[in-house]
Parts: structure tokens; C-alpha cells; sequence
């Protein structure tokens, strides 16, 4: 077995008298595609909040890679090496593509704070290049002095995901990165998943669209109501009856 | 302009270099509208700097702060003080005036800036008020109060008796090593600061650290997520912006050596907001502008009064001209502040950019324009030689 990255343990959150997460048990070893999937209003947002410390969970831990996540700033677990892509993508609207993906670069470069006024953005050219090859790689790259509130939010999603990207993290969280894509696009954004598996990054990702979770995914975990009820390879979650029942209805995968 | 922050060093020296001379010279050009004399001259440079600084936290950060009156006041107190205490001499005066409202946005900022919105607006002017309050009645050790701090011969001046410059027998007046702050003198002394001070905001807006400012005002959620730190940016940014308006507080005092709590009333915060958003908040130039005009209109517009609108429209019958005197007389004198909401309402609701805004589109239009006479006179040079 290899190296667990993300440890989570007896993970609880409740929200007043709703229990979103219950006893989430949950370990992620390196270098792999780990797909959470679950009908709406499983936890599965709820869970991703949780370990990148956006919601403090009610009881239980998140380690990464040994280190404790819990009680950790957001700023600070991505400082650690944490990517997340959100349900509704978070971008800086009022920037333009190009400037959108050279703020996180400077970011991974520069740490949680600096205020060095004595380079000008003319002369990071190298930053501006990696940027630059990130938007190719997502094919925004004919778009890049547009401002990126007037993209599309196939293209949003893309955008963001090109902003975790370039950071290079160890560890990428993604919620729902292709819904509101077209076909073509979520196939492009799938060969791109794909091809960056290569280079050792896990991945964690929430999908409904299971052509993508068959296509990419080594493991699957299924959520419901804040439990998981079945974890396995692809082919060992198709064939649980128990998956069948409560996330299906009983229709074949 | 939106690829303005990848502006090369070259063009940025030659931009500094028109400014400065635009600055430099604008006891000339502004002759013919009359506004070449020290006084507003002065003023286009004092509130110039503050509308500067002010546009760094709110044009970069989208923080909109309701308090810089006091760190304007904070500013020129430091600076009478420090012509009292110290020396007649700008330069310490100067200094002392920036420092002090430095340590006093330190103090505001790491309050004020718990809070983001129309919460920050609100802790900032509360502020405000509280030092204007203070300085009206507790502080009166400090401020003399309703008063206002003045100079007078008895005044230390520790510095100047040091190097012996003896006071005469009239009131001391601030100087650079003996060269007087008042008059032209006094507005130079200001451009000088202009253009440093500029520069600086210039390096701001170019450089990765004004980038990340404006993800701040764009999305400060996903600046977290994307492993940033926003509140040393952001307290960083207010005390730069603080310091701007110390700075611009101790050049009041420096060509015109009194310093009065009314400088920290709600409305002069509520000015430089103005003086922004109507040049273009997030823009360079666009707060000079702001300023400028403003200052501008607020001279003429000011000095205007009943009579001279009744001489203006003698020509219509009498019962008329008194009509029109009276209802324009509502826009001008002490009325200018009716005008001056009329034309930033209007700004607001048209120009959200503000005059940047405009020049921008009126330069699109010329070049628009310009283009497709090219295109016409190219195709019609087509047809000729096809013909
Ligand atoms: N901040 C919150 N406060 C209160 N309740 C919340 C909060 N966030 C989520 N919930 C509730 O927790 C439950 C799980 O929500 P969550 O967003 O994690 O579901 P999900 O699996 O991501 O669903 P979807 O597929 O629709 O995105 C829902 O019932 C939701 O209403
Ligand atoms: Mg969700």
C-alpha cells in the first residue's frame, strides 16, 4: 500500500440538528483519483469544507500527509500544498484570465504575504509563462486579456481549475469541475485530469456525471445522508447492492 | 488599459517624465483659467496627494474608508507641532506628520479592518469622529480646541535655537533651509512631494503586490483558498493610504501653519470619496483629476453670489433675471455643494469609472472613428485602381 495523504478520521458535522457528516472515515493515498459521489445533499460539499478548512467539522480529524488540518486557516492549507475547485466557481471576476492564473502562481512563489513593490509585473516574465501555459493546456488561452466575468461558466470552471493547477499542488479537491460543460469541454477536461495523474498530484473529486467518475476515478467513494456506505474500486462500487439501492433506485450503472 | 500593469520600465519613465513636467509647469497653463495662483495651486497638490493615497485602499482594495479626515487632521497637527517643538524647517514637519497618522492607521486599521462592507465605512467613520471629537474637547492641551493650533514666538523651537536662528520680531513662517513655504515656493515644495509620492503609487499599481490588492477587492474568498494572507495586505495598504493623508495634512500646515478640528469633520472625509469616484477610483490619474476639478469648481462656483448672477442676467426683464438669479443662486456660493452632488449623482449613474471612464470612450470613439475613414478611404482607393 502506499502512502496515505489524506487521512480523515471520525470526521462529524452538524448543522443545528442536522447531521451533514457522520463517522467519515476516509484515506487517500498518493498519487491516485478518488471520486465521491452521492444524490444531492449527501455531505459531499460539506466534506471538502471541512478539509480545506472552511467548516470546522463538529468532532474528528483531517491529517495531511501527517499533519494536522484541523483548526487550520484556509490560506494556510493551501500553503501546505491543499488545491480546491468549488461548486460555484471562485474567481477574480474582475480580472482578466492571464491575471486570474499569475495570482495563485505568485502565491505558491511568494508565500501568504509579501509586499515587495520593487519588481514590476513586467518583469516576471517566467511566472507570466507558466500562467500563460496553463490557460493553453485548458485551451483559455485566446481569452487571456479578457476580464473573467464575461467568460461563460463552462469557461469559469476551466478557469478556476487552470488557478489550482498552476500552483502545482500535491493535493487538488474538486467539486463538480465539469458540470455546466459541454460534452466537448468535459472530455477535454478529462484528458487533462488524466494526463496530470502522471505527474503524481491526488485528486479528489465530487462528480455526478458518471461517465466521468468511470473514466478517470481508481477509487470511488459513495455518499448518503453524511455516510459513506460503500468504498471500493469502480468495478467492486458498480456491482454493491447496496449503492444500487440507496443512490440509484436500483438502475444499472 | 487593461493590460496597464504590463507597461515596460521605458514607457513608465516617460509617463513619469510628462507627469512631472505636467506638474511642474502647471503655474502656466493653468493661467488662462485661471487658476495659477499659489493658494489653489497649493490645494490641487495637497488634496492631489490625498486623493492618491485614498485610491490605493479604496481604488485597489475596494475597502471604502469614512475616516481619512482624521488622519488628515493627525497630520497637520503633527506638523504645527513640530514647527513649535522642533523647527521651522518643512522637512522634520513633514516626517512627523506622516509618522504620527502612520502609528494612528496602525491602530485604526487593525480595528476597523475586522470587518469588511458598509461595516468597515462605518467602524472608519466612527473613528473620524471620535478624533474630531477629541481634538475639539479633551485633547485641548494638544489641539487648543475650538481655536485651532497656531504658532507663536514663545515656541521652543528647539532645533532652530540650536543652530541659531533667532525668531524675529513678526511670527516665523515654515521653510526648506531657509527658503520660505509660502506663495509659488510653497506649491513647489508641494510638487515636489506630488511627484515622489506618485512615483510610489505608481510602483504599487505595477507591481505583483498591486495585483494581489486587486484580487483582494475581486474576491477575497478565493484569495484564501489560493493560500494568501488578505489581512496584513490589507492593513499594509490602509496604513500607506493613512500616511498619504498625514502627509497631505502636514503640507496644509506647511503653507498655512494652523491646523483646526473642523479639517477632521465627516465632510472632508466625505470629500476625498468623491474626489475619487469622480476621477476614477482604481485608476491612476483619475483621483488627481477628481481632486483637481473639484478644487477647481469649488473656487469658482464658491466666489459666485446673488449679484453678480443678477449683473450676469440684466439683458431679461427685471421680474425674470431675479427668477433666474434666485434659482441659480441655490448652485452657487455656499449652494456649490448642491452642484457638486448633482454632478457626482450624475457621474455615478453614467460614468460608474468615473472621468477616466469618459476619456477612455471618447478616445475610442476618435480612434473608432479614425479607423473607419482608413477603411473608407482604403476601399474607395480599391475601387479607383480597379477602375
Ligand atoms: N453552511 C451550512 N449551513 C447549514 N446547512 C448546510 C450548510 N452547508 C450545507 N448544509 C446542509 O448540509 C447538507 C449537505 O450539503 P452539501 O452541500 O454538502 O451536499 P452535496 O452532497 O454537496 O449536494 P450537491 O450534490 O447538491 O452539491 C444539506 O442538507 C445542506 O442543506
Ligand atoms: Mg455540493
Amino acid at each position: 500500500m502506499s502512502k496515505v495523504v489524506l487521512d480523515v478520521s471520525d470526521v462529524d458535522k452538524k448543522f443545528g440538528g442536522l447531521r451533514a457528516l457522520s463517522d467519515i472515515n476516509l484515506q487517500i493515498e498518493e498519487g491516485t483519483v478518488n471520486a465521491i459521489i452521492g444524490p444531492n445533499g449527501a455531505g459531499k460539499s460539506t466534506l471538502l469544507n471541512v478539509i480545506v478548512g472552511r467548516l470546522p467539522p463538529s468532532r474528528g480529524h483531517v491529517k495531511f500527509n501527517g499533519q494536522e488540518l484541523t483548526g487550520k486557516r484556509p490560506y494556510e492549507i493551501n500553503q501546505m500544498g491543499v488545491a480546491r475547485v468549488f461548486q460555484t466557481p471562485e474567481i477574480f471576476p474582475d480580472l482578466t484570465l492571464l491575471q486570474n492564473a499569475m495570482v495563485p502562481a505568485l502565491a505558491k512563489r511568494d508565500g501568504q504575504f509579501n509586499m515587495s513593490i520593487l519588481k514590476s509585473l513586467y518583469h516576471e516574465a517566467e511566472l507570466r509563462e507558466d500562467a500563460e501555459q496553463m490557460l493553453k493546456d485548458l485551451g483559455l488561452i485566446e481569452h487571456k486579456d479578457q476580464l473573467a466575468k464575461s467568460m461563460s461558466r463552462g469557461d469559469k470552471r476551466r478557469l478556476e481549475l487552470a488557478m489550482c493547477l498552476v500552483q502545482h499542488p500535491k493535493l487538488v479537491l474538486l467539486d463538480e469541475p465539469t458540470a455546466g460543460m459541454s460534452r466537448h469541454d468535459t472530455n477535454r477536461t478529462i484528458d487533462l485530469l488524466k494526463s496530470i495523474k502522471e505527474q503524481g498530484m491526488t485528486k479528489v473529486i465530487i462528480e455526478h456525471d458518471m461517465h466521468v467518475v468511470f473514466s478517470l476515478a481508481d477509487r470511488i467513494s459513495v455518499l448518503a445522508q453524511g455516510a459513506i456506505i460503500a468504498q471500493g474500486t469502480p468495478e467492486e462500487v458498480r456491482n454493491d447492492p447496496k449503492v444500487k439501492e440507496a443512490y440509484l433506485g436500483g438502475e444499472q450503472l | 488599459m487593461i493590460n496597464a500593469n504590463l507597461a515596460s520600465p521605458r514607457q513608465d519613465l516617460i509617463y513619469m517624465l510628462v507627469f512631472s513636467a505636467v506638474i511642474l509647469t502647471m503655474p502656466l497653463w493653468l493661467q488662462p483659467f485661471g487658476a495659477a495662483y499659489p493658494g489653489l495651486l497649493q490645494k490641487f497638490m495637497i488634496f492631489g496627494i490625498l486623493a492618491i493615497g485614498y485610491n490605493l485602499l479604496f481604488g485597489l482594495t475596494g475597502y471604502l474608508s469614512f475616516g481619512h479626515a482624521a488622519f488628515l487632521g493627525i497630520g497637520s497637527y503633527a506638523a504645527v507641532w513640530s514647527f513649535k517643538l522642533l523647527s521651522m524647517n518643512v522637512i522634520p514637519a513633514i516626517i512627523f506628520g506622516t509618522v504620527m497618522s502612520g502609528l494612528f492607521a496602525v491602530v485604526v486599521g487593525y480595528v476597523c479592518l475586522r470587518r469588511a462592507g458598509i461595516y468597515f465605512a462605518i467602524l472608519t467613520l466612527a473613528f473620524a469622529q471620535m478624533a474630531y471629537n477629541l481634538a475639539y474637547s479633551v485633547l485641548t492641551p494638544i489641539t487648543n480646541g475650538e481655536t485651532g493650533l497656531q504658532l507663536s514666538q514663545q515656541d521652543p523651537r528647539i532645533l532652530d535655537r540650536m543652530f541659531g536662528i533667532e525668531a524675529t520680531s513678526s511670527l516665523p513662517f515654515p521653510n526648506l533651509f531657509g527658503i520660505t513655504s509660502a506663495g509659488f515656493y510653497g506649491f513647489y515644495i508641494c510638487a515636489a512631494v506630488m511627484i515622489i509620492v506618485f512615483f510610489i503609487a505608481l510602483r504599487i499599481f505595477r507591481s505583483s503586490f498591486g495585483l494581489k490588492l486587486r484580487a483582494i477587492k475581486s474576491n477575497q474568498t478565493r484569495m484564501s483558498y489560493t493560500g494568501y494572507n488578505t489581512r496584513p495586505f490589507l492593513m499594509t495598504t490602509f496604513v500607506i493610504s493613512g500616511m498619504y493623508a498625514g502627509l497631505a495634512g502636514s503640507l496644509m500646515a506647511v503653507t498655512d501653519p494652523l491646523a483646526g478640528a473642523e479639517r477632521m469633520q465627516w465632510t472632508a472625509s466625505g470629500e476625498v470619496v468623491l474626489m475619487t469616484i469622480l476621477g476614477g477610483a482604481g485608476t491612476l490619474i483619475g483621483p488627481l483629476l477628481g481632486a483637481g476639478i473639484i478644487k477647481y469648481f469649488e473656487n469658482i462656483f464658491s466666489a459666485f453670489n446673488e449679484n453678480m448672477l443678477m449683473d450676469a442676467f440684466s439683458f431679461l426683464p427685471d421680474w425674470m433675471a431675479e427668477g433666474v438669479a434666485a434659482f441659480l443662486g441655490l448652485f452657487v456660493g455656499d449652494g456649490w455643494h448642491l452642484t457638486l452632488g448633482l454632478v457626482f449623482m450624475l457621474i455615478v449613474i453614467f460614468l460608474p469609472g468615473g472621468m477616466m471612464e469618459g476619456l477612455q470612450r471618447i478616445w475610442k470613439l476618435i480612434r473608432h472613428g479614425r479607423h473607419k475613414r482608413d477603411h473608407q478611404s482604403k476601399s474607395q482607393q480599391a475601387s479607383a485602381e480597379e477602375a
